[in-house]
């Protein structure tokens, strides 16, 4: 696994579990704001349905380097943070590294035990629509 | 039309209490916020408010359901509540999860527990002080009460009996239609099949609620819930979503905003009857019939 994946995990895994949410909140807190162009481009973005946070994903860059940009809503920091974490582990990272980060990587934080499976789906689905996005990018270069 | 008002119209006058309201009754009271994101209340909530999360403590680990007498009773000493205690709950969504947890509350037959109307947003919205000191409430010795389903549950095989009754559906018309599962990459709860069961009226949860996701008042919910499908109050209805919490909060319209007597939230909802093998489903934007 890329270094900068494996310093996420590490992350996580030192802490105990009762400080693991606190860790979470504080990556949401991290999330670079999104730069204003995406704001005057909505079509850029992806909406999710109801029922689901929103969170707005784009992949930009090259085959060597990709570039990623994620919004979500401040009352949505579980959102935020997921998309915090996987910022941290591949932005700036080649497609290849982005397309090979195990679809297990959001189970290997420790957190599905505390804020349930379910939930942490939530953080592999924003990895599938990366990689997805990723996949995109490079058949269109 | 006033706040006094609309609180004035609805069946349960006593239920359903305004920002202003909880402000003056604070001290009174045992305050619960249950978001569907489990990191809100961490970010700040209302002083004194303690943290209820429903994936992770009201529900079993092991077998799918609801925790039990035992199981609520330790949840309660947890949380520093006591069966007198006046529980009054909000959320994030509308209230989505609040309005679940209310519900969860009342299988235990937990008495006295009203709702913020407008929930987190609204608390927020009206100016209202978030803190993220963490309450230290001590154990309450919450007695072991046995969860009750009967009332205000609806399990698959009752809900089958009920098609061609006063059934409502809350999700999304995309949802309704079959349309929609899910989309690509995106995580769901897993449905082998999309659309409704059939007879069932599409009233999509949201209707309830006006812009500030404070409930609307109580000509408009008649309308939507009784003028549009034809049911009333005497109606024995049951409600449905994804996975039970969209419900729940039509399920708190109908039966404390409108009085009706017998409404049942089927948690099962369309996780369930989506997988349910031989259950019968309708795709399109109408009811259908049974076949």
């Amino acid at each position: 696994m890329i270094p900068s994946a494996l310093e996420v995990i590490e992350d996580f895994t030192l802490v105990p579990d009762s400080e693991k949410l606190q860790l979470l909140l504080e990556y949401s807190e991290a999330l670079p704001e999104l730069d204003p162009r995406f704001g005057d481009h909505p079509e850029l973005m992806e909406r999710v349905e109801e029922c689901q946070s929103p969170v707005f994903i784009a992949v930009e860059g090259s085959a060597e380097k990709v570039n990623l940009h994620f919004s979500a809503p401040r009352e949505s920091p579980t959102t935020r943070g997921f998309a915090s974490v996987l910022n941290s582990a591949l932005n700036g990272q080649s497609a290849q590294n982005i397309l090979d980060l195990p679809d297990d990587f959001p189970s290997d934080l420790g957190l599905d035990a505390l804020i349930s499976p379910l939930r942490v789906r939530g953080m592999r689905g924003m990895l599938g629509r990366i990689k997805r996005k990723t996949r995109e990018l490079i058949a269109q270069s | 039309m006033s706040q006094t008002e609309k609180f004035k119209g609805y069946a349960h006058t006593d239920v359903l209490v305004s920002t202003q309201w909880l402000k003056a009754n604070s001290e009174d009271v045992v305050i619960v916020e249950s978001n569907e994101d489990i990191l809100l209340y961490d970010t700040g909530h209302i002083p004194g408010a303690v943290k209820l999360d429903w994936h992770t403590e009201l529900n079993d680990p092991l077998t799918r359901d609801y925790v039990d007498g035992a199981g609520f009773a330790a949840l309660m000493d947890k949380k520093g509540i006591g069966r007198d205690d006046t529980v009054v709950l909000y959320g994030d969504r509308s209230n989505w999860w609040a309005t679940y947890a209310f519900w969860v509350f009342k299988l235990f037959g937990h008495e006295n527990i009203k709702l913020l109307d407008g929930g987190r947003a609204k608390w927020i919205a009206d100016g209202g002080e978030l803190t993220k000191d963490l309450p230290s409430r001590p154990s309450k010795n919450y007695p072991i009460v046995e969860r009750k389903d009967s009332e205000i549950r609806a399990f698959r095989d009752e809900v089958r009996a009920h098609i061609g009754k006063p059934l409502v559906d809350v999700r999304s018309p995309q949802e309704y239609s079959g349309e929609r599962l899910h989309m690509a990459d995106f995580p769901n709860e897993g449905a082998t099949r999309g659309g409704h069961i059939p007879t069932a009226a599409s009233i999509p949860w949201a209707k309830a609620v006006m812009e500030d996701e404070t409930f609307k008042p109580v000509n408009e919910l008649e309308q939507l819930y009784f003028g549009n499908t034809g049911f009333d109050r005497n109606s024995d209805f049951i409600a449905y979503c994804r996975i039970g919490e969209r419900s729940s909060h039509t399920w708190f319209v109908l039966k404390y905003l409108l009085g009706v007597e017998s409404v049942r939230n089927y948690d099962g909802s369309w996780t369930e009857w989506g997988n349910l093998v031989g259950a019968p489903i309708v795709t399109g934007e109408e009811p259908g019939a049974l076949s």
